[in-house]
């Protein structure tokens, strides 16, 4: 334990010096953003074994609230956050009273049908302005800092980032979260053990909403937009991706995996290019515009021979080497 | 000219009508979903794609062969087929001692693959279609003015319903099929391949898929993206409808199709969300689905 927590203390330390190295912070606040949106995300698929495809509408409401917040009632930065985290979490209480209605297959089905109305409604509903997104969000001033400061927001979000992670970390392990993974491994013995199932549920379900919402209020924040993209079933592939990639069930995979989706995404195209000039090949120039078929082919790798993630398979590694 | 709460009455059969081929799509696809699940116990998310792909093969016959639409609605579906048998025996079929889920992750991952090569390809702007010659114009009913190719869409989908009912309850490759979705050990006990027979049930799945494309091919654009958007309206009208039965998928989908065409008169703004909206009062009352039993 104290070794680990000595661990995340470095780990910290260097995400605190990042800047101060050279490397871009916009780039930085993207990765942490996506990586708490991927935790908050696991908290359901990797604890509880539930699978929502449709998590997107939690990260797309919670952006165009705070972004509504700010923008048009001009409202203080921190009223924004917790309006759209509290936002998100109100979804999350209607979508999953909803989802766990039924279990399994279903549940993944429901939830992306619930979240592609959310996009729908966004779609049409006037204060989102449509295919334009909201624009040009104030960033504001949090306790006297001026968040106009790309360096100010930097260390802001990474406030928010630790604290949500914490969050994450304190719930999987605690009584509750004992509950969690009881449900995930045999959800009617924990129902005979007198666990009222639907709650424990209902209650993770909204816990990672409204932690999916923080990350896309934050979001919002750092690139002062909002937009519909935020709210595709593809966002919702995206963050299942990052869980899968790095490790469902682990705490670093979903931050490893976000990491690594979002460098994917930036740099795909650099490396078609790259591909083309060293073997010839005119297509792989096409590869930096459909990013989607990297996407694709890694999650049929990471399903068909690699389950457990990065992360998952390290920790295994290390547990049959240690046997 | 009459009118019925103020609209004119040939706009409302007119999208009565659009109602009724969007319903037939809905009606093809959950029923190729239901076929799939019953036996392999996984959600084909591919399908949207899959239909797409039977409306490219079909755009594609005409491009670069020559091949007319009639020829394209039997190769199309062939050749989708033999594409699903192909990934069935390569990916699929390993997940199945896995929890269900992987299924529906693996064939997201098609999904995003072959939409991406295809919007590699064509960009993502429709390539137009042509209504083949036969079914060219169409025909005064007095009350509406009835174009025969949507006609045609809505016949040609029940009867490929119809024939997929009969087969699969009346048969008895249907009844070796109905066995193996109960107990597939069992089956197999009697010295049935199921494997084959599993195989053979995802390939016929997505055909009817590719089937559908065909038929969208002159009504819709040949897109991309024209079927994942389809994809997740049909998996709302599997959750509405459940999985259990044949024919509560065929009547559901054509509902539902129906019910979206009348929201587009009087409520237009909603017709997008209509069958969500539907989804979450049938799960309020109905939690198993109209048709659904609760396992």
């Amino acid at each position: 334990m104290n070794r680990q927590l000595i661990s995340y203390i470095l780990v910290a330390i260097v995400l605190a010096l990042l800047p101060a190295i050279g490397a871009y912070p916009i780039f930085v606040m993207k990765v942490m953003c996506y990586a708490l949106f991927a935790c908050a995300f696991n908290l359901l698929l990797g604890y509880t074994g539930l699978l929502s495809f449709g998590h997107a509408a939690f990260l797309g409401g919670a952006a165009y609230a705070t972004g509504h917040c700010l923008a048009v009632w001009g409202m203080p930065t921190i009223v924004g956050l917790l309006f759209g985290t509290g936002v998100a979490a109100l979804m999350g209480l209607v979508m999953g009273a909803l989802a766990i209605r039924r279990s399994g297959i279903y549940f993944a089905m429901i939830t992306l049908a619930m979240a592609q109305m959310v996009f729908f409604f966004f779609l049409q509903a006037p204060f989102t302005h449509g295919e334009d997104g909201l624009q040009g969000i104030p960033r504001g001033n949090l306790f006297g800092l001026d968040l106009s400061n790309d360096l100010n927001l930097y260390y802001v979000v990474m406030a928010i980032f630790v604290a949500g992670y914490a969050i994450c970390w304190r719930t999987v392990n605690s009584p509750f979260g004992q509950v969690l993974k009881a449900i995930r491994e045999n959800e009617p013995r924990a129902i005979s053990l007198g666990y009222n199932v639907d709650n424990f549920k209902l209650l993770v379900f909204v816990l990672s909403a409204a932690l999916a919402g923080l990350a896309g209020a934050t979001k919002a924040l750092v690139f002062v937009s909002a937009t519909l993209s935020d709210a595709t079933w593809q966002m919702s592939g995206m963050v299942i991706l990052m869980t899968l990639i790095g490790g469902m069930g682990t705490f670093t995979g979903p931050v490893l995996g976000a990491f690594i989706v979002v460098m994917l995404e930036n740099k795909v195209g650099e490396f078609g290019r790259f591909l083309a000039n060293a073997t010839g090949v005119q297509w792989f120039q096409v590869l930096g515009e459909s990013v989607t078929i990297v996407i694709g082919l890694i999650f049929i790798v990471c399903v068909m021979a690699f389950r457990r993630g990065i992360v998952g398979e390290l920790v295994q590694w290390r547990k049959t080497r240690g046997a | 000219m009459t009118a019925i709460f103020g609209i004119p009455i040939q706009a409302l059969f007119g999208q009565l009508l659009l109602g009724l081929v969007n319903g037939s799509f809905y009606a093809v696809l959950s029923l190729g979903l239901a076929v799939i699940f019953g036996l392999l116990n996984v959600i084909n998310f591919a399908h949207g794609a899959l239909y797409m792909l039977g409306a490219f093969i079909a755009w594609m016959g005409l491009q670069y062969l020559g091949l007319n639409y009639w020829l394209m609605l039997l190769i199309a579906p062939v050749l989708v087929g033999a594409f699903g048998i192909l990934t069935e025996r390569l990916l699929i079929r390993h997940l199945y001692k896995l929890d269900h889920l992987y299924g529906l992750l693996l064939t997201f991952g098609l999904t995003l693959l072959i939409e991406g090569v295809f919007r590699s390809i064509y960009g993502v702007s429709g390539q137009p279609y042509p209504t083949p010659d036969l079914l060219k114009g169409g025909v005064n009913l007095g009350f509406m003015y009835l174009p025969i190719y949507r006609a045609w869409v809505v016949v040609a989908s029940v009867i490929m319903c119809l024939a997929t009912w009969f087969v699969i309850e009346k048969t008895r490759l249907g009844a070796v099929l109905r066995a193996g979705t109960e107990n597939s050990k069992l089956v197999e006990a009697f010295g049935v391949n199921v494997p084959l027979v599993v195989t053979l049930t995802y390939g016929f799945g997505v055909a009817l898929a590719g089937f559908a494309g065909v038929l969208a091919a002159p009504i819709m654009q040949v897109s991309p993206l024209m079927g994942s958007n389809l994809i997740i309206v049909v998996f709302a009208v599997v959750v509405i409808g459940g999985m259990g039965s044949i024919m509560g998928s065929i009547v559901t989908g054509l509902g539902l199709g129906v019910i979206e065409g009348f929201t587009k008169v009087f409520w237009p703004e909603a017709s997008n969300t209509v069958v969500f909206i539907i989804m979450v009062i049938v799960l309020l009352l109905r939690p198993a689905g109209l048709f659904g039993k609760e396992k």
